[in-house]
């Protein structure tokens, strides 16, 4: 495939903005290094090393099967690789397992929906808010008394547009609704690095506003690491201040948006764009 | 309402029915002082302790386990093997408490870390396994258990039948022991009951429902559910010991039959069902509907089948044969599983949903 012929683009540039990183009081940072996991005989994630720093939207982006959701998985411990490390503020958390690396900071939202689907939509945000509260085997107190969680919690869902349907069964939300509440379970834990899996995905037009604002908000926030995998060009092109390109398994071009947007392999082989248009 | 940890029944029948049948529960032994009445009476406490226990497992976290007779065995054969041995003192009865309600709790640990990070159906079969192995042991080992004869023993003093406390002419009935161990155990039954219904009801118990609706977004969102798992294996366990302690109390006598055998083991299966899973209320009912089905079905069918006979219909009176109670009392459950699949009171609760 092309892989093979691809520049590792953006190599020197990450190198220097590694070196900036270190100037600011202990900023945080997440890196991968050579993070590889194979399936049998196929490898999914291949060897892709890269350092993601706060105050900086990165967006993963690569054809269907480029292995951009099992990144995620391996970051934030769904899946553990074959090969490979990952680094949080620069301590080893490749063998935390998924609930001890959220507890670390690692916030993640779901490609495919996720949630908990017969209980309502304020107590599926009311569990993300106890568990960043670290109210974890609490078993002699009522839940209604702990107002500080609900009232958190009900914040959270104020700024997500879905207070007015806090009582309803996460199953019975829109598509829509519930890619939102999604995102909720995310900010209540308030995680340092945000992890968004295309969050418009199967949205209607209307409704994708809601969440980017929610992100282009998050962003203000330049302490927070952000990255996100998502497939629309437009909205890529407006939030993210980096974009890497996964294909293959393999990083195949790294670096600002325009330049990588507008390299002829990307707009060839990913972006499905003639190579004489240029985008901007 | 803080007694019932802001999980009031919502459904007014539903309500009803819990005060009609604690109501009886405590008059029992004033309108029915006949022996039958108060047996099948503390059965239906005893077993609304145990079936609430285990909905706290499968209701509320999802877990399907078969050792819950176990546990429930190890409370009575603890204090009933301490009142034998000891003599019958509240000593006795203290010192099987004391052994017999952490050996549940640690076997509970032991079972709960060693298979309940892997699949469910894991945990199920050794589960099995385990209490198979339990009941095997507590039959060989009959220089302690008592094999397959059980051991009878005596209660202290205060707690026997021949002990009367106030006498009849006082008030016209007679509080002797008998009374009082009926009334210690459907206080310590109400008891339990409510520390369940305020374990399911706390954060700790919202995390066992998310763990039951999905344990991968539980992880994700930083709850290690093995330990969530865990402890309430744990806590399950150690109420069903703390409902073996009352049931050998009552019986005076522990053998396999009484609080080992499998049979107990799907009765609390068919009266969680039958009372709705998740719901904690679901164990009082299913436990009041099953116990009274299973003893009073074969007199009420008896009667059924001689008035049948009495009014001279056909095929009626064979249909109705006391003979033929368990035909019956199988169908029984065959509808109330087709007609309320989310049990009596998941039915109850959400009856504008059942009917659209």
């Amino acid at each position: 495939m092309r892989s093979g012929l691809s520049p590792q683009a953006g190599r020197g540039e990450e190198r220097e903005f590694a070196t900036q990183a270190h100037e600011g009081p202990m900023p945080l940072s997440l890196e991968t290094r050579d993070l590889t996991i194979r399936f049998g005989g196929h490898v999914a994630v291949d060897h892709v090393s890269c350092a993601f720093r706060p105050g900086e939207l990165t967006a993963i982006v690569g054809p269907n099967g480029a292995g951009k959701t099992t990144y995620f998985n391996l970051i934030s411990g769904q899946l553990r690789p074959s090969e490979g490390s990952i680094l949080l503020d620069g301590a080893d958390i490749t063998g935390l397992s998924a609930p001890l690396r959220t507890r670390a900071g690692l916030g993640r939202a779901f490609q495919l929906t996720n949630l908990f689907p017969n209980l309502s939509v304020e107590e599926n945000v009311r569990l993300a808010v106890q568990a960043e509260s670290r109210v974890h085997y609490d078993m002699l107190r009522p839940w209604m008394t702990r107002r500080d969680l609900i009232e958190r919690a009900d914040a959270i869902l104020d700024q997500v547009a879905l207070g007015s349907r806090r009582g309803v069964a996460a199953t019975a939300l829109s598509h829509g609704d519930q890619r939102k509440l999604e995102v909720a379970l995310m900010m209540a834990l308030q995680p340092k690095v945000f992890m968004f899996d295309e969050p418009t995905a199967g949205m209607s037009i209307d409704e994708v506003p809601v969440v980017l604002n929610l992100i282009a908000q998050l962003k203000q926030d330049t302490s927070k690491i952000i990255l996100l995998v998502e497939h629309k060009m437009d909205v890529v092109r407006s939030l993210a201040d980096r974009i890497i390109v996964l294909h293959n398994g393999k990083l195949v071009a790294d670096g600002k948006p325009a330049e990588v947007i507008a390299s002829p392999i990307v707009q060839e082989a990913y972006l499905g764009v003639p190579a004489g248009k240029t985008a901007a | 309402m803080m007694i019932l940890s802001g999980d009031p029944p919502r459904s007014r029948l539903l309500a009803v029915l819990l005060i009609v049948i604690v109501a009886m529960l405590v008059l029992t032994p004033w309108l029915f002082p006949g022996a039958k009445a108060m047996n099948v009476a503390v059965k239906i406490c005893i077993f609304a302790v145990l079936v609430a226990s285990y909905d706290l497992l499968l209701g509320y976290t999802g877990t399907v386990s078969f050792a819950h007779t176990m546990f429930y065995g190890i409370g009575s054969y603890a204090v009933a093997i301490a009142l034998y041995a000891m003599g019958p003192s509240w000593a006795a009865i203290g010192t099987g408490i004391v052994v017999g309600l952490p050996m549940a709790m640690l076997l509970a640990l032991a079972i709960g870390l060693f298979s309940l990070r892997v699949a469910a159906i894991f945990f199920a079969m050794i589960t099995l396994a385990v209490a198979s192995a339990f009941q095997v042991l507590a039959s060989q080992m009959s220089w302690l258990t008592g094999g397959e004869d059980g051991r009878t023993f005596r209660l202290p003093e205060l707690l026997r039948p021949g002990t009367v406390l106030i006498d009849k002419s006082a008030f016209g009935f007679e509080i002797n022991g008998r009374t009082l161990t009926y009334y210690l155990v459907f206080v310590v039954s109400a008891l339990l009951i409510l520390a369940l219904l305020r374990v399911v009801n706390s954060p700790f118990g919202r995390v066992l429902q998310a763990i039951r609706e999905n344990p991968f977004r539980a992880e994700a969102l930083g709850y290690r559910t093995v330990f969530h798992l865990t402890y309430a294996n744990c806590i399950a366990a150690t109420v069903a010991a703390c409902a073996g302690v009352l049931n050998a109390l009552w019986l005076r006598y522990v053998g396999p039959d009484t609080s080992l055998a499998f049979s107990i083991m799907l009765d609390i299966l068919l009266m969680v069902v039958i009372g709705g899973m998740g719901t904690i209320y679901g164990a009082i009912i299913g436990a009041g509907i099953f116990i009274i089905a299973q003893n009073y079905l074969q007199t009420l069918m008896g009667a059924a089948s001689s008035a049948a006979a009495d009014a001279g219909l056909p095929l009626l009176p064979g249909l109705l044969h006391p003979d033929r109670w368990l035909l019956w009392l199988g169908l029984l459950f065959i509808a109330s599983v087709y007609f309320f699949p989310t049990g009596v009171v998941g039915r109850l609760r959400r009856p504008k949903a059942g009917a659209a």
